[in-house]
């Protein structure tokens, strides 16, 4: 039997309002700190997630490794010191507010994970005299040994925990339930939000929830380049449903975002060109500093920033002489000199000596301690790895004593992505805030991916706090706004549309003539008249295909909003392509028309938003604008630095 | 908008989870875990949930997780991800010369 009634209630038309001090839109790491934040102190707080708390958002399933915890009690480093780092490593393309926060922050964080029950240190003696565990406190660090700020933690244990508090504060949970728009009000001629629309993605019934604040906490935007309708799951590295609404409804609403222009080469999509991340051998982040060797069994060798072949396995994670620390992780890919770490040799070089492929991570070349937290914590606890990867391996019967894993291709992606495959991927574009994380609205604050440049665990949950507790403070000044019933009914109607046709487009030939349009218009090499094409096209499977768009039931009506999504970020993302002018390194920015790199006329932020006639705006945002980063955190953060006395609830 | 809804399995090239009927009891938890809710309960009480949407895991291992019936689902990877692995392998068991002054290690 292929056709099922479907199970759950018919609520397409019912209607419910909930209201709560702070809004929380986006249950991932970032939604459940920002609730958390807010409920600390007292306030109602409402959170709304598509999937299901418990295991939702990018690191739903896990991860493996916490960053830039600077102010742990093993740190060499301080919050200063890296937050700079990673603004200078991206030439000032750089979230240095996000970063300083989760610098600064991130321990803390931590420190409630674990009082919610999440594993952040060693707690059974397992890794017990390894070089990576502070044998006092149980730590356990990643990357470089010396400076101990980023650490290994057990992350499939965090979103459960944080669910469990949510419950225990209080927190209303909206699962299953999508956000859809924005609401807003101007009043005095100023531009405030005042809660969000939402459909439930089993029922259909809307949902409309009034607030006196609201904080996006949403993914970033995928699909847009990378799209397969066979294996949709696969064809990003985040999860499926994780596609930017956030973004969408923000910029649909006026908020101002930057970076937009800024895509790179992809570099996951399982769906065909490559596999599943780290499932795979290589030797970076989950994986570094494996141990790898050629076709024939011949080691390759890691070398330090000057060139210097490593001796042993150990001196791979600590700075080359005269360095004080290096960069790994996440956004960090061919860093600058000042913070490049240890390394294999690149692969023109290792071909240039003889080595064959394919290659391999062979762990049992690696000291016991090393091979088993990365294969057993690392691999097992990195999001996506724990069941399909080192449970299914293990089955398989791989062990990382007896058998070595193959690479593919020559990178640690292992897959090679042609240019006009694109993935909004290493610290990407996002929505631009002061230093409360408020967006552009007043009411409206932004955290975690949603957030230009964002990057890692640490930041969505750091930010996410901040975010919390900024929009709760806000919260004890501001009012309830009036409900725009008007909109309400658009909202309605533009959501419901697909479901009251009997026959029609599916939701996946839009995003497939999307995806298609973008490498088309919008590939490696960008240039004035291809990108106004490209918008062209796209206005057009707006005005003309968007109204084809058909669903049976609420399942698939939640897939055609996610593509209506996409469609929007794209005309975004083409939009903010036409108005840098110049191209640019840090942001992979190509454009044949104006081939200067980085001219010092354009080298700063570019903002873009829409105007409440739906004109699109431009603004430049000079570099650096956050400003001196740890003059400018004190300065907004005295009552955090002095222990929050306005929390209520202290666990 | 009260009309009777329904939904088709969508199949796809893999087959992302398997139920094992002997050990499954059709709690649900899976599909109460399920991200992408990709399952549905079975019409049928206690027999294994329905996998409506297969093409829209994306392999995260959740169900697996908060399944507790040891065995009663399995997530695998469609065939072509299935990374391969050979026994470790040494320069000198091939007797091929290391192209490198990289120092020779066993075990």
């Amino acid at each position: 039997m292929n056709l099922y009634k479907w199970p759950y209630k018919n609520e397409f038309g019912e209607e419910e309002i909930v209201q709560s001090d702070v809004l929380v839109l986006g249950g991932g790491l970032a939604g459940c700190y920002a609730a958390i934040a807010a409920a600390r102190r007292g306030k109602s707080v409402v959170l709304v997630e598509k999937g299901a708390t418990e295991r939702s958002g990018s690191a739903g399933s896990g991860f493996d490794h916490w960053e830039s915890a600077c102010t742990n009690p093993c740190s060499q480093v301080t919050a200063q010191e890296i937050a700079e780092a990673y603004v200078n490593e991206q030439d000032g393309y750089s979230n240095g507010i996000g970063h300083y926060i989760e610098c600064q922050e991130g321990y803390d964080r931590l420190l409630d994970m674990e009082s919610f029950g999440g594993k952040i240190r060693d707690t059974e003696g397992e890794f017990k005299g390894a070089e990576f565990r502070d044998d006092e406190t149980g730590l356990m660090f990643a990357y470089d040994y010396k400076n101990r700020f980023t650490l290994r933690v057990w992350g499939s244990t965090f979103k459960p925990a944080l669910y469990r508090e949510l419950k225990r504060l209080k927190v209303r949970i909206y699962d299953r339930t999508e956000a859809t728009a924005l609401m807003t009000e101007t009043v005095n001629g100023r531009k405030r939000g005042t809660g969000a629309t939402g459909m439930n993605v089993r029922t259909g019934k809307f949902l409309i929830f009034q607030a006196k604040e609201t904080v996006l906490a949403m993914s970033r935007p995928a699909r847009v380049w990378l799209f397969n309708p066979d294996l949709t799951g696969l064809c990003e590295f985040r999860p499926m449903q994780s596609i930017g609404s956030g973004h969408a409804m923000g910029y649909r609403s006026g908020v101002a975002f930057t970076m937009m222009e800024k895509s790179v080469k992809a570099e996951f999509s399982s769906a065909g060109r490559s596999f599943p991340p780290y499932g795979t051998g290589n030797n970076h982040n989950t994986w570094y500093a494996a141990t790898m060797v050629d076709a024939r069994g011949v080691e390759i060798p890691y070398v330090n920033r000057d060139g210097e072949e490593l001796k042993t396995v150990s001196e791979r994670y600590y700075p080359a002489p005269g360095q004080k620390f290096f960069l790994k992780g996440g956004v960090i890919d061919e860093p600058k000199y000042e913070y490049r770490g240890p390394e294999t040799l690149p692969f023109d070089e290792l071909m240039r000596r003889g080595y064959q492929l394919p290659f391999y991570a062979d762990l049992s070349r690696m000291p016991e301690m090393e091979r088993k937290v990365i294969w057993g914590v690392m691999v097992g606890e990195e999001g996506k790895t724990k069941i399909p990867i080192l449970k299914n391996y293990t089955e398989r019967g791989f062990d990382p004593q007896k058998h070595m894993l193959q690479s593919y291709g020559n990178g640690w992606q292992s897959a090679s992505f042609l240019p006009q495959e694109r993935q909004l991927f290493g610290a990407p574009g996002g929505i631009l805030t002061d230093w409360d994380l408020r967006t552009n609205l007043e009411g409206v604050y932004a955290a975690g991916d949603q957030l230009y440049a964002a990057d890692c665990c640490g930041f969505a949950c750091a930010t996410g706090y901040y975010a919390g507790r900024k929009a709760a403070q806000a919260s004890e000044h501001a009012a309830f706004g009036e409900i725009d019933r008007a909109f309400c009914e658009r909202e309605k109607q533009r959501l419901y549309a697909p479901v009251q046709r009997e026959d029609g487009m599916s939701w996946k030939e839009l995003n497939m003539a999307i995806a298609k349009a973008m490498q088309n218009y919008c590939g490696g090499v960008k240039c004035e008249d291809l990108l106004k094409e490209g918008l062209d096209l796209l206005l057009h499977y707006q005005n003309d295909a968007v109204p084809q768009l058909c669903a049976a039931n609420p399942h698939e009506l939640m897939r055609t909003h996610e593509v209506l999504d996409i469609l929007t970020v794209s005309i975004m993302i083409l939009q903010a392509c036409l108005m840098r002018k110049s191209s640019s390194a840090p942001l992979c920015f190509e454009r044949s028309d104006y081939p200067q790199m980085d001219p010092p006329e354009n080298d700063h932020f570019i903002t873009i938003s829409l105007d409440d006639a739906g004109n699109v705006v431009r603004g430049d945002v000079p570099m650096g604008f956050f400003g001196d980063l740890k003059t400018e955190y004190e300065r907004h953060n005295q009552d955090y630095i002095n222990g929050e006395p306005d929390r209520v609830d202290r666990g | 908008m009260k009309k009777e809804m329904y939904a088709f399995v969508v199949p796809c090239s893999a087959r992302p989870l398997v139920f094992d009927e002997s050990r499954c009891v059709g709690c649900n938890r899976c599909a109460e875990v399920c991200q992408v809710d990709i399952l549905i309960p079975n019409p049928e009480k206690g027999r294994p949930p329905v996998v409506l949407y297969p093409g829209e895991c994306y392999y995260c291992g959740s169900c697996v997780m908060a399944c507790r019936q040891e065995g009663a689902i399995r997530l695998q990877h469609p065939l072509m991800n299935q990374a391969k692995f050979v026994p470790v392998r040494h320069a000198a068991d091939a007797g091929e010369e290391k192209p490198l002054p990289a120092e020779k290690r066993r075990g």
